[in-house]
C-alpha cells in the first residue's frame, strides 16, 4: 500500500508525539535529579504528591503538576533557577514585565541562542539572505530580544545593528496620557533606524515591533522612500497587535504587495521570555491573512485549553486560553496559562503538532492590559 | 444583516476585523461594522489636503445649498448603508435599538441635525459674525467697511471621535463641509448610524464622496485620528478633557455641569420656574451636557428639591418605542448599578438629602442593560461633593448657596441659566469666565439658539484671523 498525503501527516504527527513524550521524560529527569536540578524545582519536588522522576512517563503526565505561577519568577535569589550542572557556565538573566513592581526574571545559559537557531531554520533564505546584515528595532535592556536577534544575525552570517527602545517607559507614557512624548519617543527611534538603513550597511533583514514597522514605513513615505528601497527584504515581528487586518494593511499598503511583488517577506512570531519562539504558517491573502503559530516542539508546546479547565484542550477551530509548556535543558515550565486566547489549529506537514491562531489578549484580562507597548 | 465598511475618502473598504452592533437589551446583532486600524488612518491623512482642494472647487454658498438638500435626504430618503439601505424609520429604529435611547428622542435628534443643515447660512453668518464666506475660501479679502482681513485655514479636514451615547452632538461637526473642510470621523461603536447617514445624505445631495472618511474601530483609531488631523474634536469624560487641556488642535466636549441660578430677586417666586427646571433636567433622557445638573439658590432650596422630586421621581423606565419613554438605557452591563453606587455614597454625606428616595428603587435592571430613574438631591452647601456632579440620566442637586458666592462656587458651567433681573448680578455673570453659554431669564438650559456658538466657536477653531498686507500696486490691480 502506498502512502497517501494523509498517511504521511498522520505518521509525522505520531513521530512528533513520540519525540515529545521522550523529550518530556528526559527534561523532567534533568530538572528533578539532585545532580542536575535547580534549587527551585528540587525544593518544589517535596511539595508534590507524586514523584516526577518515576511518575512522568509521557507529555500528558505533566498534567500532574500544578499550573506554573509566573509570580514564582519574581524576586531573588535568582540563583535558585540555575541548574546545578550549569553553575560554572556564564549565565544571563532576562526580565519580562517590570513597569511597576518587581519584574519576572529568567536565567539563561544557551536557551536564547538555541531557540533562535531553531527559528532560523524556518526562515526562507530568499528573503532572509545568508550573510545579510540585520537591524534590530526593539527593546534591549533586560530583555532577551536584542541578544537573541543579534545571535540570529550572527548565526546566519550577518551583523546586527541595534536601535534601543525602553518599553517600560513607553507603558508609563501611555498610562500618564503623555501622548506627545510617546510620539516624540517613537520618532526618536525611527529617525535612528532610518539613519542606519540609509548608511550603506547592506541591511537585508530586520526585527521590528508592529508599531515601529508601521511608523518606519510611514516615515519613509514621508521622505519619498519605501522600505524596499532601503534594501530590506525580510522582516520578523511579533505581538498581539499582529492581527490579520494589520498584516494585510502592511503587505498591501506599506510594503506594496505580497513578497513576490514587493520583494518583502514578513513573518509573525509569538513568544515571550518564558518560552522560545513560535513561528507562523506562511500568511497569505488567499487565507485572509490568517496567522497560525506553531511552537518549537519539543522544546516548547502551546495548547489551547478550555477557559474553565486548563487540562482540557478545546476542539479544533474552537476558542480557548493559550497554555505554554517549556521543556529545555535549562528551564522547565509545566503548563503556564498565558494572558492570551485563540483558536486551536490542526497540525500540518511542516509542523505536525497543534498550533494556535487569532491570538489576542484573554477577554477577561483584556480591559486591564495596556497593549501596544512598543 | 447590514455589513458596514470603513469609508476611505469615499471608497468602501472591507476590513478583516469586524465588530457587531447589537440590540442594547437582547444582544441581537443589527449590523456588522468593519474596524479600521490606526495606521490606515495615519496613512490616509496624507491625502487630507485633496479633500479641501476638492471642496474649494465649490463656493461656500453652493455647499450650503447642497447641505440644505442633504437635510431633506437625511430626513426623508431611503439611503445606501453598507451592503443595504436604510429608511428614515429604520434609522430611528436602529439608533434606538443600539443606544437604548427612546425612539421619539432619536427622531428629535434627527430633527435637530436637519435644522442645522437647513439653516447653515444663518448659522455660519452668526458664527463668522457676518463675514463674507469667500474670505474663508480665498484666505483673505476686503470687508464691506474697506478693511483687508485674512482668515487662514488651520487644517484641510476636521476630525472627530464621536460618542456612542449621545446622538445629539453631531450638529457640532456639520458646518465643516460648507466651510470647505473634509470630514474624518470615527463613529461611536454603538452609534455608527448618524455619521454614515449624514455621509450618504451629503453624497445624495451632490457633495463629492471623496471628501469624507469614516473609520470605525478601536482606541488606536481614535488616537491616530487625533494625531494626524490638525484640528479634531473628541467627546468624553472629565479625564478626556484634562488629557487634551491646552492642546489647540483638539476641541474637547465632555460633561457640561450646566446649571440654573435663581437670583435673590426671583427665588421667592420659584414655583413659576419649576417647569423650566424640570425640562432642563429631564429632557433627552438627561444625557446631554446641556442638561441641568444643578439648581443653585440662596433659599427655598428644600422646597424646590421636593417639588422637582415630586415631578420627576415617579418617572419609570418605559420601552424605547413608547412615545412617553423619557429615560435612556445604560447599555454597558452593570453600569446602572455602578453609577447608582457612586451616587449613593454622595447621598450619604452630611448635609445631603436624597429627595427621590420615597419614589422607589432607582435602578431598573434588564437582561443586558439597566436604567436609572431620576434622582434629585438637596445639598445644604456647595462644599458637598454631590453639588458638582453630573451623570448621564436625569440627575440634579439643588444647592443652597448665598448669591454672592454662587458664581465662584459653581465652577465650570457649560450652560448657565440665570433667573434674575438684578442688573449688577447680570453684569457679574457676564464677566464670569467659568460660564460658557449664558442665558438670562427662565430659558431651559437645553434650549440652544443655534445662532450662538457652542463650547468654542468652530470658526475660531478651524481658522486663524491674522494680519495680511498687500502692496499698494497689488491692491490697485485687485480693484
Amino acid at each position: 500500500m502506498t502512502n497517501t498525503p494523509n498517511n504521511d501527516l498522520d505518521s509525522a504527527i505520531a513521530t512528533a508525539k513520540k519525540q515529545l513524550d521522550q523529550h518530556t521524560v528526559e527534561i523532567v529527569q534533568r530538572h528533578f535529579h539532585e545532580s542536575t536540578g535547580c534549587p527551585f524545582w528540587l525544593q518544589k519536588k517535596s511539595e508534590l504528591n507524586f514523584d516526577p522522576l518515576t511518575e512522568v512517563k509521557c507529555y500528558d503526565d505533566l498534567k500532574k503538576f500544578p499550573l506554573f505561577e509566573d509570580d514564582w519568577l519574581r524576586g531573588g535569589p535568582v540563583e535558585r533557577w540555575r541548574m546545578k550542572d550549569h553553575a560554572d557556565r556564564p549565565t544571563y538573566v532576562f526580565e519580562t514585565g517590570g513597569t511597576t513592581g518587581v519584574p519576572k526574571s529568567r536565567v539563561v545559559v544557551d536557551d536564547f541562542r538555541t531557540d533562535y537557531e531553531v527559528f532560523s531554520h524556518t526562515l526562507p533564505d530568499e528573503y532572509f539572505p545568508r550573510g545579510g546584515n540585520w537591524l534590530m528595532l526593539g527593546p534591549s535592556g533586560p530583555r532577551r530580544l536584542r541578544l537573541a536577534v543579534e545571535h540570529l544575525a550572527q548565526y546566519r552570517g550577518g551583523i546586527s545593528f541595534c536601535i534601543d527602545l525602553d518599553p517600560r517607559w513607553v507603558v508609563k507614557l501611555i498610562k500618564k496620557g503623555w501622548m506627545d512624548h510617546l510620539e516624540e519617543y517613537k520618532k526618536h527611534c525611527i529617525d535612528q533606524a532610518i539613519t542606519i538603513l540609509t548608511a550603506n550597511h547592506n541591511i537585508k533583514c530586520m526585527f521590528g515591533t508592529p508599531k515601529l514597522i508601521e511608523s518606519l514605513c510611514l516615515e519613509l513615505e514621508e521622505r519619498d522612500m519605501t522600505l524596499a528601497e532601503t534594501g530590506v527584504t525580510g522582516i520578523f515581528s511579533g505581538g498581539t497587535e499582529f492581527t490579520p487586518q494589520w498584516t494585510r494593511y502592511c503587505v498591501e499598503e506599506l510594503f506594496g504587495g505580497p513578497p513576490e511583488e514587493s520583494g518583502i517577506y514578513m513573518t509573525p512570531t509569538y513568544g515571550n521570555t518564558l518560552m522560545g519562539l513560535a513561528c507562523s504558517k506562511p500568511v497569505t491573502a488567499e487565507e485572509k491573512y490568517k496567522i497560525s503559530y506553531y511552537a518549537p516542539q519539543p522544546r516548547a508546546v502551546t495548547e489551547v485549553m478550555e477557559f474553565d479547565d486548563s487540562n482540557q484542550a478545546v476542539g479544533y477551530g474552537e476558542t480557548g486560553r493559550v497554555k505554554l509548556t517549556t521543556l529545555t535543558p535549562e528551564f522547565f515550565v509545566p503548563g503556564f496559562l498565558e494572558r492570551d486566547e485563540g483558536e486551536r489549529e490542526k497540525p500540518f506537514d511542516k509542523f505536525p503538532w497543534d498550533g494556535v491562531s487569532g491570538v489576542r489578549p484573554y477577554h477577561k484580562l483584556a480591559s486591564a492590559t495596556t497593549v501596544g507597548v512598543y | 444583516m447590514l455589513d458596514i465598511p470603513v469609508i476611505r475618502w469615499g471608497k468602501p473598504y472591507e476590513s478583516l476585523e469586524k465588530t457587531e452592533v447589537v440590540h442594547f437589551n437582547t444582544g441581537e446583532p443589527i449590523a456588522s461594522v468593519s474596524a479600521a486600524n490606526g495606521g490606515l488612518v495615519s496613512r490616509d491623512m496624507r491625502k487630507a489636503q485633496q479633500a479641501r482642494n476638492r471642496l474649494r472647487e465649490f463656493s461656500c454658498e453652493d455647499l450650503i445649498a447642497k447641505v440644505g438638500k442633504a437635510a431633506d435626504c437625511f430626513e426623508n430618503d431611503t439611503l445606501t448603508l453598507g451592503n443595504g439601505t436604510q429608511s428614515p424609520d429604520e434609522f430611528v429604529h436602529h439608533q434606538s435599538a443600539s443606544t437604548g435611547l427612546p425612539e421619539h428622542m432619536c427622531r428629535s435628534n434627527m430633527a435637530k441635525n436637519c435644522f442645522v443643515m437647513r439653516n447653515m447660512t444663518e448659522i455660519l453668518d452668526c458664527l463668522t459674525r457676518g463675514l463674507d464666506l469667500g474670505i474663508l475660501t480665498n484666505g483673505y479679502g476686503t470687508e464691506s467697511r474697506g478693511v483687508i482681513v485674512s482668515y487662514q485655514a488651520q487644517t484641510p479636514v476636521l476630525g472627530a471621535v464621536l460618542p456612542s451615547n449621545s446622538p445629539g452632538v453631531h450638529t457640532l461637526w456639520l458646518p465643516a463641509i460648507p466651510l470647505q473642510m473634509g470630514l474624518v470621523l470615527k463613529p461611536g461603536s454603538q452609534e455608527p448610524w448618524t455619521a454614515y447617514r449624514v455621509a450618504a445624505a451629503f453624497e445624495a445631495a451632490g457633495i463629492p464622496p471623496e471628501v469624507i472618511s469614516l473609520y470605525p474601530g478601536g482606541h488606536d483609531v481614535g488616537s491616530a485620528l487625533m494625531t494626524s488631523c490638525d484640528r479634531s474634536m473628541i467627546f468624553g469624560s472629565q479625564k478626556t478633557i484634562d488629557q487634551y487641556a491646552g492642546n489647540p488642535g483638539v476641541q474637547v466636549h465632555g460633561p457640561g455641569f450646566s446649571k440654573i441660578f435663581l437670583g435673590d430677586d426671583c427665588v421667592d417666586r420659584w414655583e413659576e420656574y419649576i417647569d423650566v427646571m424640570a425640562e432642563s433636567i429631564y429632557i433627552n433622557g438627561g444625557r446631554s451636557c446641556i442638561n441641568c445638573s444643578g439648581i443653585w439658590a440662596s433659599r427655598h432650596t428644600k422646597e424646590i428639591a421636593q417639588a422637582l422630586a415630586e415631578r420627576l421621581g415617579p418617572i419609570d423606565a418605559l420601552p424605547p418605542d413608547d412615545p412617553k419613554a423619557g429615560l435612556a438605557a445604560f447599555t454597558v452591563p452593570g453600569m446602572g448599578k455602578a453609577v447608582w453606587d457612586m451616587i449613593k455614597q454622595d447621598l450619604e454625606a452630611d448635609g445631603v438629602t436624597d429627595c427621590t428616595a420615597e419614589y422607589g428603587d432607582r435602578v431598573v435592571e434588564l437582561e443586558r442593560a439597566s436604567y436609572l430613574r431620576p434622582v434629585i438631591a438637596h445639598a445644604s452647601s456647595p462644599e458637598c461633593e454631590i453639588a458638582n456632579k453630573e451623570f448621564m440620566f436625569p440627575f440634579a442637586t439643588v444647592v443652597e448657596c448665598p448669591q454672592a458666592k454662587m458664581i465662584k462656587a459653581a465652577g465650570p458651567t457649560l450652560v448657565g441659566t440665570a433667573i434674575t433681573d438684578d442688573p449688577n448680578w447680570i453684569d457679574q455673570l457676564l464677566s464670569a469666565t467659568n460660564i460658557d453659554r449664558l442665558n438670562v431669564g427662565p430659558v431651559p438650559t437645553n434650549r440652544l439658539n443655534w445662532l450662538q456658538p457652542h463650547e468654542g466657536n468652530i470658526i475660531d477653531f478651524l481658522f486663524r484671523s491674522r494680519a495680511y498686507q498687500v502692496a499698494e500696486n497689488k491692491v490697485a490691480a485687485m480693484a
